[in-house]
């Protein structure tokens, strides 16, 4: 295994990385302020996978033009969602939520099932298989496409969250829900945007993915693990972790496919997880105990 | 002003207010004086919309509140400083106090009652980018009060505001209450200093077991023996 | 046993004992009315009625959720099934290894996890992880049949029957009823034992059983490891039923979520919950595959597992604690022991 090799591949992890970083930050948006364990997350990726592989079938529509559509869309299903049925779950056990989270999954990953059959779908992009040489690396475009996409919409929701009163408001709630209320926040509102932010934050990223992956129904679960692993590496309710843990663990399953077998990669992120909750349970962006 | 009828709240099967009912008039302090576990804080919070009733009617300004939701209560100009302060620990006190004026009711007037609040209570100004969890318990009390009056509340509810403060933060807090109400606000006072609280209260209540068993003018009440034998041990 | 049973039936009222001995007294007459389709469904409602009833333990009692309980059922599979077709040494002996390790798997991640306090969604997470490798390396690892999959070849008529776990469905049957009346019967035992009570100390009240001189980290240690063994135990004949195993389909996720949903459904932490709920979800399954193949006339991959995600959904929405307790109320079984 030469440097120059191993070179490409972290670049490539880092790359992945972010992609991974935006789906989790989705996750982290949910889990760390409507204090809901949304176990359908990777089945809204695959979900956003394949509207954009149809915008882009029918329409001709760019998968990374799509993402900016696909997030609205998410916002809207995710702000209704959260609105006429999740909210009646907030405060019920936590192992209810994940029974109604596990009954959603399985009604998305078997409606796209039913819909698009069980065969993987390939967009094929003028540009999938370009790549830059940079000096002695090799880049994917469509990673690095993927990958600033991610950290633009990353940066807005960040940006979201620090600039605007809203935003503040939702940071306020996830501080102490009581005075949310005392204060007389909108919870209820501020709960529905708040799952409606997490949703266009895995719709963005579903649909720069199907730039590199191929929509299949059966992604859906590793995916939902994947966004977990990294949000509790990261360390609950951090934006930034979510974000750098994205990328940990990108290098991580990159450098593992190269050293052991593809199809190990996903042993190295377990790997990450049992460490750091081993070692830092609270995750490495995490505050206190 | 306000105005409460055989209000009954339940939590589970427990029954936490049984048939409430008291007023309270505009521009003054009404206390409410009872043990731990008597429904004081129930109380609040049935009034502020966070908690919903099982008989009875809460009517603000001639207008029937009960049933709504507690955003829109405060919209109405019921403002809370809850017990334990409740502020949010990992935000600016600036911030903490912007959350003060999300009420649509308050948002125009937002820099205004916020160089109010600043004149009113310098030590915030000075620790404006300071996270609030940072500051001290009094501190906190005073950004709690601030964050309430960039409400614009017509009556704020006070729920125990000098639990945990030093005998001498105690009387600056009764004072900064007495000077509010001085000002026209329409006040309730939940206390554990009974003694004092009545005194600055115009009118009192006394809650045991979820029930209204004693009302009165604030001396009249401070004057019952049984009070003074249950709350002031004399 | 027997003392125990004695007494635990001597907790039940009349009406609750007719009820319970009715139950057990049709499940074992049921062979001479079921066809061979339904004994099929049996045979799994009996399976997973025990290992549901081996996670309740773990989280209606304790507290504490594993959502990577295929790991033990896997692995006492493996273990049993790798051990007769290498050396052929018998299920019945193989099942001491094969929980064991199962059992050595759950104290490695009650040590992990237990020591620091590690609970709810990080602990669930941190049992899916083991699962996740575990399948991974049953994948790559060529000895264990990797992921083309190990098999358990069948035995001559002659020579089969229950000490090679390799008779028909019948044995089977038996056998699987067997399997959950005895996980049942230890569920109720340790639910009335001292361990059981600091179980729900420790789920109820977690610091107040600290304060109580409750050793938590014992306790939740000797959960995972009755949970690990009785599952384990239950993938042993599992394995001999199905004759095959595969990574991707022992050490899945889905499969560890299929446990759990018996007992939440049913009634999570009461003891009839996890066979309440078996006995609605897996028919439930098996009728709505029946029934889009009759509508639509052929199989449609996916539908009928959409209606039942759907069908999930409503139940939880409308059940707040789960089916049984409400409808133990209404068969006038309010419980005192049978809850």
């Amino acid at each position: 295994m030469s440097l120059t090799l191993s070179a490409s591949v972290i670049v490539q992890g880092v790359l992945t990385g972010l992609v991974y970083g935006l789906m989790a930050l989705g996750l982290s948006v949910i889990f760390g302020i409507v204090r809901v364990v949304n176990f359908a997350h990777g089945e809204f990726a695959v979900l956003a996978m394949y509207i954009a592989y149809l915008l882009f079938f029918w329409l001709k529509l760019d998968p990374f033009l799509a993402a900016l559509p696909i997030a609205a869309l998410f916002f809207g299903v995710g702000y209704l969602l959260q609105r006429a049925l999740i909210n009646s779950f907030v405060a019920r056990a936590e192992h209810d939520q994940f029974i109604l989270m596990v009954g959603l999954a399985i009604v998305l990953v078997n409606g796209c099932l039913m819909i698009f059959g069980p065969e993987a779908r390939h967009a094929e992009l003028s540009y999938s298989l370009d790549s830059w040489l940079a000096g002695p690396l090799i880049i994917d475009a469509v990673r690095v496409y993927a990958a600033i996409g991610s950290l633009v919409v990353a940066l807005m929701l960040l940006a979201f969250f620090r600039l605007t009163d809203t935003g503040t408001a939702i940071r306020a709630c996830a501080d102490n829900r009581l005075a949310a209320a005392i204060v007389g926040l909108d919870t209820r509102r501020l709960y529905a945007l708040t799952f409606g932010l997490g949703l266009a934050c895995v719709g963005a990223a579903g649909a720069m993915q199907t730039a590199i992956i191929d929509p299949n129904p059966s992604l859906a679960p590793g995916m939902t693990l994947l966004a977990f692993t990294v949000v509790i590496v990261g360390g609950l309710g951090s934006l930034i972790g979510a974000l750098f843990a994205g990328i940990l663990i990108g290098v991580a399953e990159a450098l593992s496919s190269l050293v052991m077998a593809p199809s190990m990669k996903s042993l190295a992120s377990f790997a990450v997880l049992v460490l750091v909750l081993v070692l830092r349970p609270q995750g490495l962006f995490g505050k206190g105990g | 002003m306000l105005s409460i009828r055989n209000l009954s709240v339940f939590y589970g099967d427990a029954q936490a207010l049984d048939n409430v009912s008291l007023d309270v008039p505009a521009g003054s302090i009404t206390a409410i004086v009872g043990a731990n576990g008597a429904g004081k804080t129930t109380l609040i919070r049935t009034i502020a919309g966070m908690l919903s009733a099982a008989s009875g009617e809460i009517s603000y300004k001639e207008r029937i509140i009960t049933g709504l939701p507690g955003h829109q209560v405060c919209d109405l100009g019921i403002g809370q400083v809850a017990e334990g302060r409740q502020v949010f620990p990992t935000l600016t006190v600036e911030e903490n106090l912007a959350m003060g004026a999300m009420l649509p009711r308050a948002r125009a007037s937002r820099k205004r009652n916020l160089e109010r609040v600043y004149t009113m209570f310098p030590r915030l100004s000075e620790r404006r980018r300071q996270n609030a969890g940072t500051m001290s318990g009094g501190e906190q009390q005073m950004l709690a009060i601030g964050r309430c009056l960039m409400g614009e509340p017509e009556l704020i509810m006070f729920d125990e505001p000098s639990l945990g403060l030093s005998p001498a933060l105690v009387s600056d807090m009764l004072a900064t209450i007495g000077s509010l109400s001085q000002s026209g606000l329409t006040c309730i006072l939940v206390e554990q200093n009974v003694a004092q609280s009545l005194k600055l209260s115009a009118y009192a209540y006394v809650l045991e077991n979820g029930r209204i068993v004693l009302s009165g003018s604030g001396a009249a009440v401070l004057g019952d023996d049984r009070v003074r034998q249950a709350y002031l041990g004399l | 046993m027997h003392p125990t049973l004695h007494r635990l039936l001597g907790q039940l009222d009349r009406r609750q004992r007719l009820a319970f001995l009715g139950l057990v007294g049709a499940l074992i007459l049921g062979p001479a009315f079921l066809d061979r389709y339904l004994m099929s469904i049996m045979i799994l409602v009996f399976w997973y009625a025990a290992v549901g009833q081996a996670w309740n333990i773990m989280m209606g009692f304790c507290g504490q959720l594993s959502l990577g309980h295929c790991l033990y059922s896997g692995i006492g599979g493996y273990v049993a099934a790798l051990l007769w077709v290498n050396y052929g040494i018998p299920p019945w002996l193989a099942a001491v290894p094969a929980m064991g390790i199962a059992c050595a798997c759950g104290i490695v991640i009650g040590w992990l996890a237990f020591r620091y306090d590690i609970g709810g969604v990080y602990f669930a997470l941190l049992t899916i992880a083991f699962a996740e490798m575990a399948r991974i390396a049953f994948d790559n690892w060529a000895g264990g049949g990797g992921a083309a999959g190990l098999f358990i070849p069948l035995i001559p008529a002659a020579d089969a029957g229950l000490w090679t776990l390799s008779g028909g469905p019948l044995q089977f049957y038996y056998l699987m009823l067997g399997l959950a009346i005895t996980s049942f019967v230890a569920a109720a035992a340790l639910r009335a034992s001292r361990l059981g009570h600091e179980w729900l100390a420790i789920r109820e009240e977690p610091e107040a059983a600290r304060a109580l001189g409750i050793d938590i980290y014992r306790a939740k240690l000797a959960a995972i490891i009755v949970s690990a063994a009785i599952t384990s135990l239950a993938g042993v004949f599992y394995a001999f039923y199905q004759r095959n195993l595969f990574p991707s389909d022992a050490f899945d996720v889905s499969r560890s979520i299929i446990m759990i949903m018996g007992p939440i459904v049913g009634g999570l932490g009461t003891l009839m919950g996890p066979v309440i709920g078996a006995l609605i979800l897996t028919p439930l399954g098996q009728i709505l595959i029946a029934l889009t193949e009759r509508l639509v006339g052929h199989a449609v991959p996916g539908a009928s597992l959409l209606a039942y995600g759907a069908l999930l959904m409503v139940i939880i929405s409308t059940n707040a604690n789960g089916v049984w307790p409400g409808l133990s109320r209404r068969l006038g079984l309010a419980p005192r022991a049978l809850r």
